[in-house]
């Protein structure tokens, strides 16, 4: 019973089959206990519905249909949601320990994190695909063509940004309550943005402020790619693609190397 | 064979405070060694140097020959780990859980299931099938971890207070554990607060205290390092109890407890001799007019070593719980 040999292409070979193994607990944990996934996948349908039947009705859109315009926001703040789960994740796994026990294993050390990363974006996957099909129901009617693919990616570059935020939010406590902190954080994050309100209602320096949200310049390219009409809007509107790019990439660049910083943090 | 565990001068510092400042310590292969000491000490800090997960800042520590530092992943290959809290995943059951920790020890599928099966039978938990862990007692729970360090048949274990936060039964079927790994030839480093547990399972017991090896030794070394035995007398009249062991101490002539260890109508006085010495005590006790409603020669215990050991008994301290 021995290990299998080293060298470059063995390591990289076992840091993906580690990584598959660690991602495939979160699987078990949703096959076993499905209902905090469905919690997870049916809270943004919930509230895209509030907002398309309830109060939608009293805010004015460019092109006039509502649910046009919030379907995008809402496949964006699916993205945002996200970065909780994987700090909840991050944070209860270091807490009871299991990270200590991992870091103590003949396993690839990355693994704990790019099998977190694979769990996380498969979760989103998911979540995108559900708000989708919501969406449609609803009445969403995007262009079909290749222009939903490229929407579809620039959302989960948007969630790979907020998957290293979230890495290294949950690596930086222990402590649940902080969990809690950011479950409430996100809220005035996803409201200072272009995902149920055009930033033009808003006073002019809110609107500046909310347009450079990086939830607001992915909205704005996923409503663009999907034939939506995009309100008028400062320089971050009319360059939302490459602000749709950009943000994401710093997110990742920023949070990834403080992330690995605290990780090895933990062995000091 | 060298030794399994050995750490020279083991030396960490967190903001300028030495939590380990110097630690020697040797454990030979196939031997049981506890790490005793009181909260802070350093033992959690120099397990966690040992398994890698902690870097030091001064000294060597070598685990079945392998330097920690320089060569951790090796020593990942040759150890396994049980740390304070049970680490398994509570929302699987213990055979998916088993199967999980082969895979990522790197065996392939077919192995890990085998050697899951296995490891369910050594711990004593084949029958619970897709039973999440959260529904196992605290015992299975901590039987199922240490099933989990076991993966690779590692040469070195090293259990955290495994026992911490059990109820005695849970506690025992611990011990039996780990009785039964030591018999197939595992060293084991465990750190413990309980002297009763480093009683019963270690070999050898060394103290640590504030940052250092103060001792080591069997725990007979240790009891008779501070001088044998003991007799604990009742007196009938509890006023009478300081008298009472004034006289017995003079009589039994064993080297001064520093503080006392009296408790209400019980007395403790150290004794030099046995041969006569409840005899004489009785007699003069007698002689005093004072009644004993009870009386017991018998050895220091562990924990009397180790309150002195620690100059603890000193304090109005006694051992953290």
């Amino acid at each position: 019973m021995t290990a299998v040999g080293e060298g470059t292409a063995g390591r990289l070979r076992w840091a993906v089959a580690d990584a598959l193994t660690v991602a495939g607990r979160d699987v078990a944990h949703w096959r076993r206990q499905p209902a905090g996934l469905l919690a997870t996948l049916l809270f943004p349908v919930l509230l895209m519905v509030t907002f398309v039947y309830l109060l939608g009705g009293g805010i004015p859109v460019p092109g006039g249909s509502y649910r046009d315009f919030m379907v995008p926001g809402m496949l964006a703040l699916v993205m945002l949601f996200g970065l909780e789960g994987t700090m909840t994740a991050v944070v209860t796994d270091t807490q009871r320990g299991v990270t200590d026990r991992f870091r103590a294993l003949p396993m690839a050390p990355s693994a704990v994190v790019t099998g977190r990363c694979l769990a996380d974006l498969a979760a989103s996957v998911a979540g995108l695909a559900v708000v989708a099909l919501a969406g449609l129901a609803v009445g969403w009617r995007p262009d079909p063509g290749p222009g939903l693919l490229g929407a579809a990616a620039l959302l989960l570059l948007l969630r790979v940004g907020f998957l290293w935020v979230g890495i290294w939010l949950g690596l930086l406590t222990r402590d649940p309550a902080l969990v809690t902190a950011v479950q409430v954080l996100v809220w005035p994050f996803a409201f200072l943005s272009n995902v149920f309100v055009p930033v033009s209602s808003m006073p002019a320096w809110l609107g500046t402020l909310a347009e450079w949200n990086p939830v607001a310049a992915t909205v704005t390219a996923v409503r663009e790619l999907t034939g939506v009409p995009v309100p008028d809007g400062g320089w971050a509107t009319g360059h939302a693609a490459l602000l749709a790019v950009a943000w994401p990439v710093l997110l990742t660049v920023v949070f990834a190397a403080l992330a690995v910083r605290r990780w090895q943090g933990l062995s000091r | 064979m060298d030794a399994s565990v050995r750490i020279r001068g083991l030396v960490k510092r967190y903001g300028g405070r030495a939590v380990l400042d110097g630690v020697d310590l040797d454990v030979g292969p196939g031997e049981v060694c506890a790490l005793l000491g009181p909260n802070g000490a350093g033992k959690t800090t120099a397990v966690r140097i040992a398994t890698t997960l902690l870097r030091p800042d001064g000294g060597r520590v070598e685990v079945a020959g392998v330097d920690v530092v320089a060569r951790p992943r090796e020593v990942r290959r040759r150890i396994g780990t049980v740390g304070q809290h049970p680490t398994v995943d509570d929302v699987l059951g213990a055979r998916d859980n088993l199967v999980l920790f082969g895979r990522l020890h790197h065996l392939d599928r077919a192995a890990a299931r085998r050697r899951a099966a296995e490891l369910l039978a050594l711990a004593g938990l084949p029958d619970t099938g897709d039973q999440p862990v959260r529904e196992f007692s605290g015992g299975m729970r901590r039987r199922l971890d240490i099933a989990a360090g076991l993966v690779l048949e590692p040469r070195v274990l090293f259990l955290d207070e495994p026992t911490t936060g059990l109820d005695p039964a849970g506690r025992r079927d611990v011990w039996d554990a780990v009785r039964g790994l030591v018999a197939r030839g595992t060293t084991v480093l465990l750190t413990t607060q309980y002297l009763e547990e480093a009683e019963r399972l270690a070999d050898r017991v060394a103290v640590l205290d504030t940052g250092r090896v103060v001792a080591t030794g069997t725990p007979r070394e240790l009891t008779a390092a501070i001088g044998g035995d003991r007799l604990e007398l009742v007196v009938a009249d509890p006023g009478r109890a300081a008298e009472a062991a004034a006289l017995a101490e003079r009589v039994a002539a064993g080297p001064p407890l520093p503080g006392g260890r009296d408790e209400g109508a019980r007395v403790t006085v150290p004794v030099s001799r046995r041969a006569g010495v409840v005899g004489d005590v009785v007699r003069a006790l007698d002689g005093a007019g004072i009644d004993v409603a009870d009386l017991v020669l018998r050895p220091a215990t562990l924990d009397e070593a180790y309150l002195r050991i620690t100059g603890r008994d000193r304090a109005a301290e006694e051992v953290p719980a």
